[in-house]
């Protein structure tokens, strides 16, 4: 196994030219000699100071089976990434912590998901306090169209946290700032959010989740519409809101995983393969599906 | 030929004219090595003499068309003896309405003037020259300028540019037609409108509050002298529109917000058809149904009550025609709502916003430019109908705000004074068109404020 700087090494354009189909999970259990068995995940899945405790969750889209069998313990004020290739479940996985996949007419979530003990999907958990306590930043950025300020106050408006207009314009200011976006905006708050740039669109969205005081802020692939350099200022930004808040990230970015995760989670077809500290997964991953994954075999 | 045979005529031309342009650059083209030789499709060039051959010809039909009248009447008034030479405008069209009666055998030829029995004869053989002569010109042309476009094929000949250039003259000459009768439809109306206050104060147009247009049509005639003062309809026109505004906007908007946000699919493709279906009733109907039905249905409840009311009332007229509207605004707001990005919802959603907060602040003001086009829409309709207003609201024309009492409106009033025998130089008949001038210009007023209040308000997404 190489180090991370090897893995980062491996570009975009040899993953596909080297790779083919995806191995079926009976042909790499033919080479490897390691299988993945439904429900068992290698490493360490389980924490002692669980945020997020989910056990057997299963997700299904009509009859279709999205996520088989995970059990996770997420654990408080640590960054989590999901990895894996495309269609492996995670942003599945991920939606369903805070319930957003309620919205999806075929969806069904099963098993035990529990935050603080308290369970998810129990009928009478108010979907709308559930998704106060677990914000969420999407894929593309989605600032509504209106001005820099709305946009972060929507949310202490809506949930009554600002009795004041000052305390509205701290909570408002107190975001940007640790959104890192409060210099660059300051001027012009009344200006519309959508005539920002992309990266700066990102930061007003993580700006506009963590003005609620969110304890979890999930992120789907919160870079993947943004260039090298607004990439950097919201991973530094995410190291720097994990002293205070839990997050998960999905990411296909393997090097940003390894940049800014504690813990990392592999996920193929549904299944929870792994789960490890980032360095060991990174430099001595435990299966042998984690290794052919980030050394890019396939994905 | 007649002008609509000639008009067939000429577009088989161009598309006889579209085949051997075809034809002609693939002959061209196979010696040199197939089609990718020419610098346009063979298509280009089959329709470049297309419109070679059809548009110079329909251009001369158009012209022919529209000039041989006149040309053929002056033809023959010139050949008409002193006496009988027409003194004003309205003697030459009764005289030229004669000839070409007799020329058609409506009149008896026996018991006319021998002088307009030959202008006749003379109208016949000039008609069916011109015929014979468009006939001739407008093949010749078709025939020549398709069989030069034809010739001219070559393979270094770009067609598609040429094509493409001529499309774009039509498509902006169909543009154009559009504001030309706009513009037309204007100055009509802004003609009579001036006859109109030569005979009537503008003063005492606009602020009248006295609306009874019945004027003596005779001098000898014993009649009061009309009032002519349009506040009552324009109240009666405001009443009504506002009622059936109360009822199809809260109506409309609130079923596109459960369409679109809140019902199933299943739900969704029953509703939203069977909703629009309430626009295709017409309007004759909807009149039965205020008249006959909901007209009396208010009096007698408002008679149960102790309040006097008409039995035709501004608000079974008001009512109905809100129901009749309300698709104008469900439909347009529904499709406008659903445009709406799913990824805003999401967000909203995320930050732990219930539906109903999302709605209403994120989705309807990303909507509104589009909800405001839809109750526009509802609202110009509601101005101009009149059928349900003439069989449920009555056409007296009362000023009062009393929406039980009997109303008018403008459209209503405008038909009345224009059914029937009627002079074109009476103030009463005149009337009619300052009216529909003074709506044209509100409804423009409406809207250029429509559009100033979409532009202030609206928040656009992307």
């Amino acid at each position: 196994m190489t180090s991370i700087p090897a893995n980062a090494n491996m570009s975009e354009k040899t993953l596909h030219d080297e790779n083919q189909e995806l191995p079926t999970l009976a042909e790499e259990a033919s080479h490897t000699g390691e299988s993945i068995v439904e429900g068992k995940t290698v490493g360490t899945p389980y924490a002692d100071d669980a945020k997020f405790k989910l056990r057997d969750v299963e997700v299904f889209y009509g009859e279709n089976r999205a996520i088989k069998n995970v059990s996770l313990d997420i654990a408080t004020n640590e960054v989590i990434a999901f990895i894996g290739p495309s269609g492996c479940g995670k942003s599945t996985f991920l939606r369903s912590l805070n319930r957003m996949n309620d919205s999806v007419e075929s969806c069904r979530v099963k098993g035990t998901l529990e935050l603080d003990g308290q369970d998810l999907y129990d009928p009478r958990q108010d979907v709308v306090e559930l998704r106060a306590r677990v914000g969420m930043v999407f894929q593309k950025p989605n600032p509504f169209p209106k001005s820099i300020y709305d946009n972060v106050a929507y949310g202490p408006r809506i949930h009554g946290l600002a009795n004041r207009k000052s305390d509205l314009d701290d909570i408002v200011e107190s975001s940007l700032r640790k959104a890192g976006l409060w210099d660059e905006v300051k001027d012009r708050l009344d200006a519309t959010a959508t005539g920002m740039s992309g990266g700066q669109q990102q930061r007003l969205c993580i700006a506009r989740t963590i003005a609620v005081s969110p304890e979890v802020v999930l992120m789907d692939e919160p870079c993947s519409a943004l260039d090298p350099i607004a990439t950097a200022k919201v991973e530094e930004l995410i190291a720097e809101l994990s002293q205070s808040y839990t997050i998960v990230i999905v990411t296909h970015s393997m090097q940003q995983a390894a940049r800014v995760s504690h813990r990392t989670a592999y996920f193929h077809l549904g299944h929870l393969v792994e789960v490890n500290d980032t360095s060991t997964v990174f430099t001595a991953p435990e299966h042998q599906m984690t290794e052919s994954y980030i050394t890019g075999r396939f994905g | 030929m007649q002008p609509a045979n000639l008009l067939l005529i000429t577009l088989a031309f161009a598309a006889i004219a579209y085949g051997f342009g075809y034809f002609r650059s693939r002959a061209l083209a196979m010696p040199l090595g197939g089609i990718r030789h020419l610098k346009s499709l063979p298509f280009y060039y089959g329709a470049r003499a297309a419109l070679w051959c059809g548009i110079p010809a329909l251009i001369v039909l158009g012209l022919w068309a529209a000039f041989q009248g006149h040309v053929i009447q002056t033809l023959v008034i010139g050949t008409l003896p002193e006496n009988l030479l027409p003194s004003n405008e309205g003697e030459a069209s009764l005289l030229l309405s004669k000839i070409s009666n007799i020329a058609s055998g409506a009149l008896p030829r026996d018991f006319a003037d021998p002088a307009i029995v030959k202008a006749a004869d003379l109208l016949i053989r000039l008609r069916e020259q011109s015929l014979m002569y468009m006939t001739a010109l407008v093949v010749a042309v078709a025939v020549l300028a398709g069989f030069i476009a034809w010739v001219r094929i070559r393979p270094t000949l770009n067609a598609r540019v040429q094509v493409e250039a001529t499309l774009k003259w039509i498509f902006f000459s169909c543009a154009a037609l559009a504001i030309l009768t706009t513009v037309g439809i204007i100055f009509s109306v802004a003609l009579e409108t001036f006859r109109f206050f030569q005979k009537i104060s503008f003063i005492d147009f606009i602020f009248g509050s006295h609306w009874s247009p019945q004027t003596a049509l005779r001098a000898d005639q014993v009649a009061a002298e009309g009032a002519f003062g349009m506040i009552p309809l324009f109240t009666g026109t405001l009443l009504i529109s506002a009622i059936a505004m109360l009822v199809a906007v809260p109506v409309g908007l609130m079923s596109a917000v459960y369409l679109s946000e809140y019902a199933n699919p299943r739900v969704r493709g029953i509703v939203k058809p069977l909703l629009e279906m309430l626009a295709g009733v017409p309007t004759v109907v909807y009149g039965f149904f205020a008249a006959l039905t909901v007209a009396p249905f208010i009096s007698d409840l408002a008679a149960s009550l102790g309040i006097e009311a008409s039995s035709q009332s501004a608000l079974a007229a008001g009512a109905v025609m809100g129901i009749m509207i309300i698709p104008f605004v469900s439909s347009l707001s529904d499709d406008v709502i659903n445009a709406v990005p799913q990824s805003l919802r999401d967000g909203s959603l995320a930050l732990g916003a219930t539906q109903s907060e999302t709605m209403k602040k994120v989705i309807f003001p990303a909507a509104l430019p589009g909800i405001m086009g839809g109750i526009l829409l509802a609202v110009s309709r509601a101005i101009g109908e009149t059928m349900i207003v003439v069989m449920a609201a009555g056409l007296a024309a009362n000023l009062t705000a009393n929406p039980l009492e009997t109303v008018t409106t403008v459209t209503v009033q405008i038909v009345t004074l224009l059914t029937g025998d009627q002079e074109f130089d009476s103030a009463k008949t005149l009337a009619a068109f300052a009216l529909g001038a003074m709506l044209f210009l509100s409804t423009l007023v409406l809207n250029i404020l429509a559009l100033h209040i979409v532009r202030k308000y609206r928040e656009q997404y992307d």
